[in-house]
């Protein structure tokens, strides 16, 4: 018999019924929610007289539509000034209480994005099934986890069943060896990953990142890669536990402790795929390879080295490939051809389940400490992913460093990443953006939006300008 | 859920790749925390020339003359013809809902994303994969002449033109079934209760962590 992989090992650990159609029931070990994808699925639970299967494998955090300026947040939930978006999360909290599901409040130090609180908490572990009403749980699969997005009738279906009926995705191996040169990080190799790949890539696959890269990748870097999966077309992406991750899931909130800790640990470390075991596709980056990483266009796989030149749709020769270039450069009001570096920016966003994590904090100060941000740029915003990475991030002086260089310093939630909340960009304004997706109207109607690293967003943010982080 | 065997419906064509899910229906309308009412906000940016607001009378909008659903020949389509990888990005189920109340009821295209995929059985909504080369030809096809209806069969699995050209298409069996009976996903997963609860004593023993409450 050959080998089982990560995902094959995860699969078969929480198949409770595989059914002759080719279905299978998969039980769930932990569901988180927040307030966008999940009013409905309560609604259907109420309407069909049902109760939650399990309450207490339940998470729940409002994070979308949250205000990140102090004076509005701070008045809680009431104080939101949208009145649609107060309704939203006044409905998380009214849900969570009738349902008796556990809730971090809007203003609960713990709050944050549901994907850095998960870990940060302990309440995803390797080894679980991790859903959410959101495509970037994917993130939680850099614990070793099967972790992955879904739908609102799937939420419903989690919280009456605590199973989803699934098929079993394909097996794909991205294999990162070698180093990574100085000033290049975990985005720039998920975004080249991406161009690579392309955004239907891993369609149809569960992807396990490996390598020497990913071996000596922090668990923050580990996140940021799984984290887009998603824009490389797998609902999952994931990394086999080693010392990393135990280090880092010790000791956290609802991580096992004591006798239970050593028995878990010990079941943990089985969570790797084995020597022989077979992938359908393996795609291999060498770290040395990867540069930093600028998006020009609309997709995420529209990207460059941050050496490289926007493309000329006339040296495309595949019709809808070239149309789709059209587009993007009308859209995003480009030349075809200019350097990336001369991309004049509006505004520049470090955040988002991404890159909100601390590592991605300390990167971006370490780049503008004693500097200030281009008096061309309208905003520079800085939105930490969690109140823990906030006071982390305040007793390491970062805070500081940021409000000295002219950027502002927010309350933790998604923000600009999606633009639910207050914080957008205006239309035709370009922005340096550490979130995941540059499409159309995303972080605003009519914005144009750059994926890049937290350390080239902060280099951006002082230059006015995208400029090369290995040179800075 | 809404039941799916055959129809026939004027296509209406999406001719770009990669239309991801935030174009389909665009973030400030999934502050709605009911199931209905997205239909005039689907494709919100190509759709209008302004920018759209949750609760707002969307006939008083200017529209885009240029979009295919605001001319005249497109009107009252329920098949949505579309490229690769359709509906990628956000897993908003919304985006299926929005096309589900605009009136779609199945959509052509050579791929899909996955999680949208999905969510589309979940809403008596049926995305159709055909062949990238027989998509490109169906495209010519609507844009050559007004009134272009095809025919959707589910229990067959095939999509037949106006001129009787027929195409098989393939849909898992456990998918198909729900969506020819319209049948209740969670109703069909209780009847394994004693199966999941035998699961989670037998998981429970083996790994007991994994049941620590979060309280």
């Amino acid at each position: 018999m050959t080998g089982q992989t990560l995902y094959d090992k995860l699969w078969q650990n929480h198949l409770v019924e595989q059914r002759d159609d080719g279905s299978a029931l998969i039980y769930i070990d932990r569901h988180l929610l927040h307030e966008v994808t999940s009013p409905q699925a309560f609604e259907g639970l109420r309407l069909a007289g049902r109760q939650p299967w399990r309450r207490d494998a339940n998470l729940a955090v409002p994070d979308h539509n949250v205000p990140t300026e102090q004076r509005e947040r701070s008045g809680g939930v009431q104080a939101i000034a949208d009145p649609v978006s107060r309704l939203q999360v006044q409905t998380l909290d009214d849900n969570c209480r009738d349902f008796d599901i556990v809730e971090i409040t809007i203003n609960d130090a713990r709050q944050g994005i549901v994907h850095v609180v998960g870990p940060e908490q302990g309440a995803t572990l390797p080894g679980m099934t991790v859903v959410c009403g959101d495509s970037h749980t994917s993130t939680h699969g850099a614990l070793g986890a099967l972790a992955h997005g879904i739908g609102t009738s799937e939420v419903e279906h989690v919280l009456a069943t605590q199973c989803l009926v699934q098929q079993k995705m394909k097996n794909m191996l991205v294999r990162i060896d070698g180093a990574l040169q100085s000033g290049v990080t975990a985005k720039d190799v998920a975004l080249a990953i991406i161009g690579d790949i392309g955004t239907a890539g891993g369609t149809g696959h569960a992807i396990e990142f490996g390598g020497e890269v990913v071996r000596a990748m922090s668990m923050e870097g580990r996140m940021t890669l799984c984290n887009m999966s998603i824009e490389a077309g797998a609902r999952m992406g994931m990394v086999a536990v080693d010392e990393t991750t135990l280090d880092y899931v010790k000791g956290r909130t609802y991580a096992p402790t004591g006798q239970m800790w050593d028995r878990a640990v010990s079941a943990w470390r089985e969570l790797h795929s084995d020597p022989d075991a077979r992938f359908e596709r393996i795609v291999e980056l060498r770290g040395e390879d990867i540069e930093p990483q600028v998006t020009w266009g609309t997709s995420p796989e529209m990207v460059v080295p941050v050496g490289g030149r926007v493309p000329d749709p006339a040296a495309i020769d595949n019709d809808s490939k070239r149309h789709a270039v059209i587009r993007a450069l009308q859209y995003m009001g480009l030349e075809a051809g200019m350097p990336v570096t001369g991309i004049h920016l509006d505004r520049v966003f470090i955040g988002s389940c991404t890159n909100s994590r601390i590592e991605d904090l300390r990167a971006a100060a370490a780049v503008v400490k004693g500097r200030r941000v281009a008096a061309s740029l309208k905003q520079a915003l800085v939105v930490p992913g969690s109140g823990k990475v906030k006071q982390q991030a305040e007793a390491e002086g970062l805070d500081r460093i940021f409000l000295d260089a002219g950027m502002e310093w927010r309350e933790p939630g998604c923000s600009m990443c999606l633009a639910m909340n207050a914080d957008k960009l205006g239309a035709g304004e370009h922005c340096a953006s550490t979130s995941n997706r540059n499409f159309e109207g995303r972080q605003g109607f009519g914005g144009r939006t750059h994926l890049v690293s937290p350390a080239m967003a902060a280099a951006a943010a002082v230059a006015g300008h995208f400029v090369d982080v290995r040179d800075w | 859920m809404k039941k799916f065997t055959v129809m026939q419906g004027l296509v209406a064509p999406m001719d770009r790749a990669n239309v991801d899910t935030d174009l389909i229906i665009p973030k400030q309308f999934l502050k709605s925390i009911k199931r209905s009412g997205f239909g005039p906000n689907l494709f919100d940016e190509l759709r209008y020339l302004d920018e759209g607001q949750p609760g707002q009378d969307c006939s008083q909008r200017p529209l885009n003359p240029d979009f295919p659903l605001n001319q005249p020949r497109y009107r009252g389509a329920s098949v949505l013809l579309a490229r690769e990888n359709f509906g990628c990005g956000s897993s908003r189920e919304h985006a299926p809902w929005a096309l589900e109340d605009y009136g779609f009821r199945c959509i052509v295209a050579p791929s899909y994303a996955d999680i949208f995929y999905n969510n589309c059985f979940k809403n008596g909504l049926l995305p159709v994969v055909l062949d990238a080369q027989v998509v490109e030809e169906l495209f010519e096809q609507v844009y050559a002449s007004e009134g272009y209806a095809l025919t959707i069969d589910l229990e067959n699995q095939r999509v037949q033109t106006p001129d009787g050209e027929c195409y098989g298409f393939e849909v898992d069996a456990f998918r198909k079934h729900r969506l020819l009976h319209g049948l209740d996903d969670i109703g069909l997963t209780l009847e394994s209760a004693a199966a999941i609860r035998a699961y989670e004593e037998r998981a429970r023993e083996q790994s007991p962590w994994l049941f620590d409450a979060i309280r």
